[in-house]
């Protein structure tokens, strides 16, 4: 996202202010009135949640791209996660496996399911420990207090974790992750807001998206 | 329920191990003639004033296999610290060490020193001053001290955050669960959790209150 809003700003001069957080803490916070223009979830509930209670702005909503996600080890993990793939978290020098809350957050669900999928949620369940959202679970693993996590491929391209190891799990293993943005009805600068929009859905946008780990959405119509 | 009981371990144990760790510190905080004081005064005052996230993240890192905390109790007990009720104990013990050793120390500091003197001309030791003079007097600062220290420590939640990885009767306080239900939008649930939280914490406030203005004294005075 910084990496989008750093292009839109040198293409525009138009400069975007980028909030960070988890998407039900925002939803939560747009019904309650908070002042934001444009809202990207990590997910496609919430977006349209808002749309049906009237926030958002009528037709700006639309799936920006499909989340991944990767089971990531520290740098000096020993493991060789590409020939191990799952049976890397039954390793016994994994104690803790770090998600995202599967109560509230899209990745924590995606990766629950996926460890069902896998058919050893039952083995690893009591080393799941829970990130607040996807990027406290990655600092849970960054900082090595967990030996391994299922996290966002977006997140472990970020320079902050470099050199960590990984594995994209099959696609096939948990549900689309769909993502999805909308324009609130709190909008400002409603022209700059749609400019930023169409920014992302454009194939310069969609290309950044793809080199931070994001698969492009299905084509449909909205 | 079963977080709010964890609370209440995690705010005992907290309160217990500041009292007697706070005891000497805020007793030669009191009585030091040292010039360089200010300086301790200074690294007492630090929880009050840093965020929670600072601590958190710091703790963090210290509890994980490159922080020297996190290598110490690997060897003792071979397994880390984050994610552990032990690590909440001890991120909570930084937290709340003002909230117990500043009203200690105002205690001690109030004690009239004539008093002391005159113990001292009897032949008593310091350590014999201590426990029959400086402490009795002292008592409703002690109350202060454990009474808020347990209460700080049931309302923590940032730190928390950053180190628990809310595992379910292990780390999962009542703060992180009210947190939990307001991001999986269950209101009703959070509304109840909060407000039993409030009803304890103000009786335990009231508590302190009462006893500072001796409406009502735990030890009557003999």
């Amino acid at each position: 996202m910084a990496e989008l809003a750093a292009q839109f700003e040198k293409q525009t001069g138009t400069k975007v202010d980028v909030t960070y957080g988890s998407s039900g803490n925002f939803f939560s916070q747009i019904q309650n009135g908070a002042p934001f223009d444009l809202f990207f979830s990590a997910d496609i509930d919430y977006p349209e949640k808002l749309e049906a209670a009237g926030l958002a702005e009528a037709h700006t909503l639309f799936r920006y791209a499909v989340g991944r996600i990767v089971i990531w080890a520290p740098p000096e993990s020993k493991m060789d996660l590409s020939r191990l793939g799952w049976s890397a978290l039954l390793d016994p020098s994994v104690q803790k496996i770090a998600i995202a809350n599967p109560e509230h957050a899209p990745y924590g669900r995606a990766a629950v399911a996926a460890l069902q999928a896998a058919g050893i949620y039952d083995q690893v369940k009591a080393k799941l420990v829970y990130g607040e959202n996807i990027s406290q679970a990655a600092q849970f693993v960054q900082s090595g207090n967990a030996q391994a996590g299922i996290l966002a491929m977006s997140l472990t391209l970020s320079p902050g974790m470099s050199g960590g190891k990984s594995w994209p799990i099959p696609a096939h293993m948990y549900p689309l992750m769909e993502q999805e943005a909308v324009m609130l009805k709190s909008a400002k600068d409603k022209d700059a807001a749609r400019a930023f929009l169409d920014y992302v859905q454009s194939a310069p946008g969609q290309a950044v998206l793809q080199r931070y780990g994001f698969a492009l959405p299905p084509a449909r119509k909205l | 329920m079963e977080s709010l009981w964890l609370s209440f371990r995690l705010a005992a144990c907290v309160a217990v191990i500041l009292l007697a760790i706070g005891m000497p510190i805020a007793y030669w905080l009191a009585y030091s003639q040292w010039r360089g004081k200010f300086l301790l005064e200074s690294v007492v005052a630090l929880p009050l004033v840093l965020p929670p996230t600072v601590l958190g993240f710091y703790a963090l890192v210290a509890m994980g296999p490159r922080g020297p905390l996190g290598k110490l109790w690997m060897t003792l007990f071979g397994h880390g610290l984050a994610f552990t009720f032990a690590g909440l104990i001890l991120a909570s013990v930084v937290y709340s060490f003002p909230f117990a050793v500043q009203p200690l120390v105002v205690a001690f500091e109030s004690v009239d020193p004539k008093l002391l003197d005159a113990s001292a001309l009897l032949g008593a030791g310091k350590m014999r001053t201590f426990w029959r003079m400086i402490l009795p007097l002292s008592l409703p600062g002690v109350v202060t001290a454990v009474v808020l220290s347990f209460a700080h420590t049931l309302g923590e939640f940032g730190v928390v955050l950053m180190v628990g990885g809310n595992l379910k009767g292990v780390t999962r306080t009542v703060s992180i669960e009210i947190y939990d239900r307001v991001q999986s939008l269950e209101f009703g649930a959070a509304n109840r959790m909060a407000l039993l939280l409030l009803a304890i914490s103000f009786a335990v406030l009231s508590v302190v209150y009462a006893v500072n203005r001796r409406l009502w004294t735990p030890w009557p005075a003999k």
